[in-house]
C-alpha cells in the first residue's frame, strides 16, 4: 500500500500540481500581455489605453473575463449546436495542450519528450480546425468566408515554418527542446574566439531563417498584418461572427495562447532560450526562467508593434508572400546549410 | 521503453487539465448569465438584412488546390525531420540522396509556379 | 504495467468505437471528425508501441494535412445526404471483404510469432535500444542510404500528386486582372511617365 502511494499516487499529484501551476501563470500572462498589447498599440497612436480599471488599468483584463462571463450566450438558430460549442473548446485545449514540451529552464519542462518540436508542429498544425468548426458550423457567410480564408492562411504559412524548423535542427541533430537549447550554448561567437554571449545563439547564423520564422508567426497566428480572416472592413470579425460571451472569449484565449507559444518557440529556437546574454557571474546568477521570460516578452513586444505599425495585407499578396517568397527561400536555406555544414564537418 | 512512456504520461494529464478548464470556462456563462433568446438574437448576422440562402455554398477550387499543395509539402518537411536528426551520421551519401528527393520536388514545384497554380485571383 | 494496459484499452476501445461511427453517423461532416478521433488514437496506440515519431507524424500528416482536406470537401459540397445513405448497403459487401482479408492478413503475421516466438529475432535490422539511439534518429539512419531506392519513389510519388493536383483542378479565370509585382517595383518616371507640350487651344 504504501509502495503504490509513493510509485504512482505521489509523482501523479506532483504532476497535477506542476501542470497547474503552470498553467495558471500562463493564463496570468497571457491577461497581462493583452493588456500590454493594447497599451503598446495605443501608446503607439498617442492614446492612453485602458486606464480605469484599478492603477494604469492593470485589472482591465479580469473585468473583461467576468463582463464577458456575465453576457448572454448566443447559439444562433441555424448552427449545428454540438460543433458550434465544440470549436472554441478544441482552439483553447490546443492552444494551451502545446505548452506541457517548453521548457522554461534547464529541466523544467513538464514533459521532456524526445520528439518535443515534432509535437509542437503536431498540435499547432491541427489548431486550424477550430477556425473550421467555428465557420461551419456557424451556419452563416461570413464566419464561413473567413474559416476558409483562414484555413488557407494558416495552412500555406506552416510548410515554411516546418522549413525553417528544419534547419534549426541541423545544426542541433535533435528534437528535444531542451537540447535545441543547450547546443546553443556554443555557436558562431565562440568560434571567433569570443566567450559565449548572445553572438552564440542561432539567431544570428540563421538570421535570414530568423525572420521568416517570425513574420510566419504573425500569419501564422492570424495577427495584424496577416489578420484577413477577421478584417473587420470586409468580413466583420471573420469566423467568430456568431460566437459572443465566453465561447467568444475562448477564441481569444486560443489565438493569444497560441501568439504566446510562439513567442517562445522562437526563443527557444532562435533566441537561446534560458540562456543569459553573457557567460559571466552576474549574469549566470539570474535564474534562467527569468530570462526565458525576459525574451519572450522582447518577441511579444515585436509582435505588438508590427500591429502598431504595419497596414494590413491584401489576400492575393498574403497567398503570394507564404507561397513565392518564403517557401523558395525557407527551402534553398535548408539546402545551404545542409552543404555548409557537411562540408565544413561541423554537424 | 517504460521510460519513454513515462515522459509522455504528464502530457495526458496537462490536456486533461487543458480540457477541464476550457470545460469550465465553456459551461460558466450558461450556468450564470440571463438569458432571453428571442428570433432576431437567434438569426445568422448578415448585415442587417435578412439571409437570401443557406450559408453553405459552393467555393472557389483553389482552397482544395491550397489543401493539396499543403499535403505534398507536409509530406515533403516530415521527410525532412529525421534526415535533419540523423544528418551527421548519414555521410554524403544521405546528403545527395535528399537532394535528389528535394530536386525532384522542386520539379514539381517549378511546374506548379509556371502553371500559374500559386496566382490567387 | 497496468497503466500502460489500462491506456492500451482505452485507446483500443475508443478507436474502434469511432471508426464505426465514421460509416455510421448520418452527417458527413461527423464521420470526418470521428475519423480524426480515430487517427488520435491511433496515434496513442503507436506511442505505446514505443514509435514517438510515427505517432506524431500521423497527427501531423493525417489530422493536420490529410483530415483537412476531407472536411473541406465534405463541409463545402453541397452534398445530399439521403443519396449518400442510400449507397451504404450496396458497398458493404466489398467493405466486408477488405475486413476479412485484412483479418487474415494479421492472423498470419500473429499466428507465426504465436507459433515460432524465436521469429522476431530474425528480422534484419533490429530495432536500437531507446536508451542508446532515439526513435527518429533510428528511421534517419536507414531511410536515406539502405532504403534509398523505395525513399526516391516515395518523391516520385509526390511528384505525380503534385502535378495531378494541379492538371485536375486549375483553371484560368481570364477576366482577373493580377498584379506583377516586379514590374510594379521597377518603374520608374523614365518608363511610367510621359511630359508632352500642349499648344494652347489644340489638346493632345
Amino acid at each position: 500500500m504504501d509502495g503504490f502511494f509513493s510509485t504512482y499516487v505521489l509523482p501523479t499529484l506532483l504532476m497535477i500540481g506542476e501542470t497547474l501551476l503552470l498553467l495558471v501563470c500562463l493564463l496570468l500572462f497571457i491577461a497581462y500581455a493583452l493588456l500590454a498589447d493594447r497599451k503598446i498599440w495605443a501608446a503607439v497612436q498617442l492614446r492612453r489605453g485602458p486606464n480605469v480599471v484599478g492603477p494604469f488599468g492593470l485589472f482591465q483584463s479580469f473585468a473583461d473575463l467576468l463582463k464577458l462571463a456575465l453576457k448572454e450566450p448566443i447559439i444562433p438558430a441555424g448552427a449545428n449546436k454540438g460543433i458550434f460549442l465544440l470549436a472554441p473548446l478544441v482552439a483553447v485545449t490546443l492552444a494551451l495542450a502545446t505548452w506541457a514540451v517548453i521548457p522554461l529552464n534547464q529541466g523544467w519542462a513538464i514533459a521532456n519528450i524526445n520528439v518535443g518540436i515534432l509535437y509542437i508542429f503536431a498540435i499547432s498544425t491541427l489548431e486550424v480546425y477550430g477556425v473550421i468548426m467555428a465557420g461551419w458550423a456557424s451556419n452563416s457567410k461570413y464566419p464561413f468566408l473567413g474559416a476558409l480564408r483562414s484555413a488557407a492562411q494558416m495552412v500555406s504559412y506552416e510548410v515554411s515554418i516546418g522549413f525553417v524548423i528544419v534547419t534549426v535542427l541541423l545544426t542541433v541533430g535533435s528534437l528535444n527542446l531542451s537540447d535545441i537549447v543547450l547546443s546553443q550554448r556554443d555557436g558562431l561567437g565562440t568560434m571567433l574566439g569570443l566567450p559565449n554571449s548572445l553572438l552564440d545563439w542561432n539567431w544570428l547564423a540563421l538570421f535570414p531563417m530568423f525572420i521568416v520564422f517570425f513574420i510566419s508567426s504573425l500569419a501564422e497566428t492570424n495577427r495584424p498584418p496577416f489578420d484577413l480572416p477577421e478584417a473587420e472592413s470586409e468580413l466583420v470579425a471573420g469566423y467568430m461572427v456568431e460566437y459572443s460571451s465566453m465561447p467568444f472569449m475562448m477564441f481569444m484565449l486560443g489565438e493569444y495562447a497560441a501568439i504566446m507559444l510562439l513567442c517562445s518557440l522562437t526563443t527557444i529556437l532562435f533566441l537561446g532560450g534560458w540562456l543569459p546574454p553573457l557567460d559571466v557571474a552576474v549574469l549566470n546568477w539570474v535564474p534562467g526562467v527569468i530570462w526565458f521570460v525576459l525574451k519572450v516578452c522582447f518577441v511579444f513586444f515585436m509582435f505588438a508593434l508590427v500591429k502598431a505599425f504595419v497596414p494590413r495585407y491584401r489576400y492575393d499578396q498574403l497567398m503570394r508572400l507564404g507561397w513565392k517568397v518564403f517557401l523558395p527561400i525557407s527551402l534553398a536555406s535548408v539546402v545551404v546549410v545542409a552543404f555548409v555544414l557537411k562540408l565544413t564537418g561541423w554537424a | 521503453m517504460t521510460a519513454l512512456l513515462g515522459s509522455y504520461l504528464p502530457i495526458a494529464i496537462f490536456i486533461a487539465i487543458a480540457l477541464v478548464i476550457a470545460l469550465a470556462l465553456l459551461t460558466a456563462p450558461f450556468l450564470l448569465a440571463y438569458k432571453s433568446p428571442d428570433s432576431e438574437k437567434l438569426s445568422a448576422y448578415e448585415c442587417g438584412f435578412n439571409a437570401f440562402d443557406d450559408a453553405r455554398m459552393k467555393f472557389d477550387i483553389r482552397f482544395y488546390l491550397v489543401s493539396i499543395l499543403f499535403i505534398i509539402f507536409d509530406l515533403e518537411v516530415a521527410f525532412l525531420f529525421p534526415w535533419a536528426v540523423s544528418f551527421g551520421s548519414i555521410g554524403w551519401f544521405g546528403f545527395w540522396s535528399m537532394m535528389v528527393f528535394l530536386a525532384v520536388l522542386t520539379i514539381g514545384f517549378i511546374y506548379e509556379w509556371r502553371k500559374g497554380a500559386l496566382e490567387w485571383d | 504495467m497496468g497503466l500502460q494496459a489500462l491506456f492500451f484499452y482505452i485507446f483500443a476501445f475508443v478507436a474502434i468505437a469511432s471508426a464505426f461511427m465514421v460509416v455510421a453517423s448520418r452527417n458527413p461532416v461527423h464521420s470526418v471528425l470521428f475519423l480524426i478521433l480515430t487517427f488520435f488514437n491511433a496515434a496513442g496506440l503507436f506511442l505505446l508501441a514505443g514509435a514517438e515519431f510515427l505517432a506524431m507524424i500521423l497527427l501531423v500528416v493525417y489530422v493536420g494535412a490529410v483530415a483537412v482536406l476531407f472536411l473541406f470537401v465534405v463541409m463545402m459540397l453541397d452534398i445530399d445526404l439521403g443519396r449518400i445513405r442510400s449507397g451504404v448497403l450496396e458497398y458493404a459487401p466489398i467493405g466486408a471483404l477488405v475486413g476479412v482479408i485484412l483479418l487474415a492478413e494479421l492472423i498470419v503475421v500473429l499466428g507465426g510469432s504465436f507459433v515460432s516466438p524465436q521469429v522476431a529475432q530474425n528480422v534484419g535490422v533490429p530495432i536500437p535500444d531507446f536508451a542508446v539511439r532515439s526513435n527518429t534518429a533510428a528511421l534517419g539512419d536507414l531511410l536515406y542510404t539502405d532504403y534509398v531506392y523505395f525513399f526516391q519513389i516515395a518523391g516520385m510519388v509526390l511528384l505525380v500528386a503534385m502535378i495531378g493536383a494541379i492538371v485536375l483542378t486549375l483553371q484560368h479565370n481570364r477576366s482577373v486582372k493580377r498584379q506583377d509585382i516586379a514590374t510594379q517595383v521597377a518603374r520608374n518616371p523614365q518608363t511610367a511617365v510621359e511630359t508632352r507640350t500642349v499648344k494652347p487651344g489644340q489638346g493632345i
